[in-house]
């Protein structure tokens, strides 16, 4: 698995292309949009209920796109000025910032219903310069305790994320606690390489009585379902038709194959006859 | 794409800055009027969340006087009209929003204001 939070801060890495690239991609998008719509699930608001989000590390808005389509008002912060730049140009409902989340939040306490974020809270987890204000923990102290107070009681916030090692999990799920939250890691489809996800879950209030809800498990989703064995391959072959090129075992390009190799001096080239290239009647 | 409804929920954040960081004041606001869905529901759940004051001064400096001083007891739908058309469809496009505390000036280009703070500024 790549990892970009290795290779530069968000900022430099989502640059004018990488950000373009991110949004269009299909793949990308759609493990987004399932992501966003697994958060929302985890999220659990009362149905029916207009709600006032927090979408962190909001990007390009693929994730808002959806909270449009669920009917939910939305705030969204970002570090990547290209990538709000995307959400600007997507016409995305929300209203955007552009914010580092370890430098904390400044929103006024018990503003939002709710935060999701999906894909960033591996980002804090390098730091950038030597100053202390920098260290992973400390960024992460200013995020978790700013969001605590952002949101309402009580409440939910969901943030999926890419952890390297369990380490990292326990030393975001312990700042986090130590910030006031309650709740703790959702794992869905442990067992999978490609399909595994991780959720932190964390509730404001509450009293610390709901449970933790438990991951998906049993078979990861099956892209290809539905899709019949080897159909793959025949949508190969009609592209290869429609693209102009023939069938390969016909008698002209069989004579001039061989062709081609006796001037080239090949040895054994077996000669030409009236069954040469010849159909096969089929035998049973 | 700032629109009243997040000013009235963003104070200062900047290191130390405490007290008297809210509301942020708006300079130079280049404003932009967008449509959105009227959603009643929603707005009857959030006005015990508005800071009123802010919300009424906010919107005179923008140069709208149609909101009353007090939340009226009675809320009627002309009311709820009226806010949602402060609160979601005046849009700030260009400007800045200044701290009345410590004076940190957050410029807001292309309707995204800048909230990033220098190293010192980091609590």
């Amino acid at each position: 698995m790549s990892r970009p939070e290795l290779i530069a801060p968000p900022e430099i890495y989502y640059g004018d292309t990488e950000a373009k690239k991110y949004t269009n991609n299909t793949r990308i998008q759609q493990i987004q949009a399932e992501m966003t719509y697994r958060a929302l699930e985890l999220l659990n608001l009362p149905p029916d209920e207009p709600a006032f989000l927090l979408d962190i590390g909001c990007g390009s808005g693929l994730s808002g796109e959806i909270l449009d389509e669920e009917g939910y008002l939305w705030a969204g912060v970002d570090i990547a000025p290209s990538m709000l730049e995307v959400a600007l140009e997507r016409e995305v409902e929300g209203d955007l910032f552009l914010h580092d989340i370890g430098q904390g939040f400044g929103f006024r306490p018990g503003s939002f219903d709710g935060a999701i974020s999906i894909s960033v809270l591996q980002w804090l987890l390098n730091a950038e310069t030597s100053h202390p204000t920098s260290s992973p923990p400390h960024r992460l102290n200013r995020f978790f305790t700013t969001l605590h107070a952002a949101l309402r009681n009580p409440a939910r916030a969901v943030l999926q994320f890419y952890p390297t090692s369990d380490d990292q999990v326990q030393l975001i799920t312990q700042i986090a606690q130590r910030a006031g939250f309650g709740g703790g890691v959702v794992v869905d489809y442990p067992n999978s390489k490609k399909a595994r996800k991780v959720f932190l879950v964390l509730y404001v209030g509450d009293g610390g009585a709901a449970q933790v809800p438990r991951g998906l498990e049993n078979e990861e989703p099956n892209e290809a379902e539905g899709r019949v064995k080897f159909e793959k391959r025949r949508e190969r072959e009609k592209r290869r038709e429609k693209s102009g090129k023939t069938k390969v075992r016909d008698r002209d390009w069989i004579l001039k194959k061989k062709d081609l190799y006796r001037r080239r001096g090949k040895e054994d080239v077996p000669h030409d006859s009236k069954y040469t290239g010849r159909k096969r009647k089929a035998v049973f | 794409m700032v629109r009243l409804i997040t000013h009235n929920l963003l104070a200062c954040h900047a290191k130390g800055c405490t007290t008297n960081n809210f509301p942020l004041q708006i300079k130079d606001a280049q404003l932009a009027l967008r449509e959105a869905e009227f959603n009643p529901d929603f707005l009857r759940g959030f006005i015990p969340r508005i800071e009123w004051a802010a919300l009424v001064s906010a919107a005179r400096q923008l140069g709208d006087e149609s909101l009353p001083n007090e939340v009226p007891e009675m809320i009627d739908d002309d009311f709820l009209r009226g806010l949602h058309h402060v609160l979601l469809e005046i849009h700030i496009d260009e400007g800045a929003m200044v701290c009345p505390n410590c004076g940190h000036v957050y410029p807001i280009s292309s309707g995204i204001p800048n909230m990033l703070l220098a190293e010192h500024e980091i609590g």
